[in-house]
């Protein structure tokens, strides 16, 4: 954030030389606080270099940690497109002239939201597992990929209907009076430009997904967490462990939500949607907002 | 059903439920109304403090902040967040520990939802509260954020439901939530596996359902009128 924020004057002497103060007491505070943290790692011995050292071993990462990372991954992209698809299905169902087509969508986004994504993987792992749909080695993808599609097909759902909200209602008079039919109309010129309009904070829900999938680890499914908390018990070094797990994790996920930002603006830029991503109407906003802040899992 | 409902405590798991979402909803709202202050402040590094707390945990799996407590603060690091003689020490340790991870997690996303409420504050009330000599903090407490919190309803609402959601994951650590209940009660009766998912997916949308009802009339009785 720049100084152009209007929450406060810009600082004077006196003020520059409190901000000041109050920067070298919190930057000492926060280094104190770091130390504090480093040596009480340090008393339980997390900061020795046989604690770290496994990760300059290339076992480490091609039995552990990459293993990880794939399995993360893999459940991610196919949740992602079937819960894309699935929200496209759901989001022009409610979208629908069909009163009953429209309801029983409603209820099913509105259902799959409420349930948490831990409980539909738990059920449908075991679902799976008594009914014998997938063979033994598949269960626990099959399982997070099915809590992790029909929760973000809901949420795909639900940012297509505020989508196709945002557009001015001539988009679709326009195409009404032109002869097309109501599906037509939706197909051909609404959905495009929500979809556009969507499309950042769709990339966010990607965060959310990869967060997500982390819940694999409850049902036993192999992936980055789970490798990293083996990885932490087979070398003796849970905390390295989990701090190692947590960074690559952090590090895929910013730059998810880096190149959501960039989307947006380029979208912006370009102007190829009557659709605007929402943002709170009216004046110049006081905080500079990143897309898809408000997402979350 | 009702055999089911004798013999394990359903009630139980979606009180615990609601104890964890009670505590951890508080602690996120102090925590993040902070962060909040801190990254609209006019210091430099606590604007970069709240920033980098914010971009560190949104992109962090729940499930491994959880994990983190237990395995991290407790196991290694022998953090007690309750007392060791007592006889429950295990199930309370674990209880508070997770509301430490849900609270630190969530706080958050309460940080950009009270972002996003002080858009809705128009310039001038700032300006106007600048111009009549209001410091930062006057500023804040009198003018700025009390209308954001009214207009940041609908995130913080939505941050809420989300928590009540993600208590489930406390179970990872051996809380016995609605989650951890219904694992268990599956396996002890895998025959009636739909039942049980029903009954535990009823009782969150009965948990949540009324939640987003309430947040909806809330933040139209509540928005301040402009």
């Amino acid at each position: 954030m720049s100084a152009e924020t209007i929450l406060f004057d810009a600082p004077g002497p006196r003020a520059r030389r409190r901000h000041a103060g109050i920067a070298v007491l919190g930057g000492l505070l926060a280094l104190g606080l770091l130390a504090w943290v480093l040596k009480k790692l340090a008393d339980k011995g997390n900061l020795t270099a046989d604690k770290w050292s496994p990760f300059l071993r290339a076992d480490t990462w091609t039995e552990y940690l990459i293993q990880g990372l794939v399995g993360t991954l893999k459940a991610a992209a196919i949740s992602i497109v079937l819960a894309g698809a699935l929200g496209l299905l759901l989001g022009m169902g409610r979208l629908s002239h069909n009163t009953a087509l429209r309801w029983s969508c409603s209820v099913f986004v509105e259902f799959f939201r409420a349930v948490p994504v831990l409980l539909m993987m738990i059920f449908s792992f075991n679902l799976y597992a008594i009914y014998q749909v997938f063979p033994s080695e598949q269960l626990a993808l099959a399982g997070v990929v099915t809590g992790l599609t029909f929760y973000n097909g809901a949420v795909v759902a639900e940012l297509l209907r505020a989508g196709v909200g945002s557009l001015p209602s001539g988009q679709r008079e326009a195409g009404l009076s032109i002869g097309l039919s109501p599906v037509q109309t939706l197909r051909t010129i609404l959905l495009p430009q929500a979809l556009t309009a969507m499309l950042p904070a769709i990339v966010g829900q990607l965060v959310v997904v990869l967060k997500d999938s982390a819940l694999g680890f409850t049902i036993t499914y192999i992936e980055l967490l789970y490798q990293g908390q083996t990885l932490g018990t087979a070398r003796a070094n849970m905390i390295p462990a989990l701090i190692v797990t947590a960074v690559i994790f952090i590090t895929i996920n910013y730059l998810l939500t880096v190149f959501a930002g960039r989307i947006e603006r380029r979208l912006r830029q370009r102007g190829h949607t009557s659709g605007t991503t929402p943002t709170v109407p009216g004046e110049a906003p006081l905080v500079a907002m990143p897309p898809g802040a408000l997402g979350i899992g | 059903m009702a055999d089911l409902l004798s013999k394990f405590d359903v009630l139980g798991a979606f009180w615990m439920t609601i104890v964890l979402t009670f505590f951890a909803s508080i602690g996120s709202l102090v925590i993040g109304t902070v962060v909040a202050i801190m990254r609209v402040s006019p210091v430099a590094i606590a604007r970069t403090l709240g920033a980098g707390y914010v971009n560190i945990v949104r992109n962090t799996p729940l499930t491994l902040i959880i994990v983190f407590c237990n395995l991290g603060l407790f196991v290694n690091l022998g953090l007690n967040l309750a007392n060791p003689a007592s006889h429950t020490f295990i199930v309370d340790n674990n209880i508070r520990l997770g509301i430490l991870g849900l609270s630190v997690y969530h706080a958050a996303f309460v940080c950009e939802a009270l972002r996003s409420g002080i858009n809705t504050v128009p310039a001038g009330q700032a300006e106007a509260a600048r111009s009549v000599g209001l410091t930062f903090s006057q500023n804040l407490r009198y003018v700025v954020l009390p209308q954001a919190f009214r207009g940041a309803i609908t995130p913080l609402g939505n941050t809420l439901i989300a928590l009540t959601k993600n208590t489930t994951v406390v179970s990872v650590i051996g809380v016995g939530e609605a989650s951890y209940v219904m694992a268990s009660m599956i396996e002890f009766r895998p025959d009636v596996l739909s039942l049980i998912f029903l009954i535990f997916a009823v009782g969150f949308v009965i948990l949540t359902l009324p939640m987003g009802l309430v947040i909806t009339s809330m933040s139209k009785r509540l928005a301040v009128k402009r």
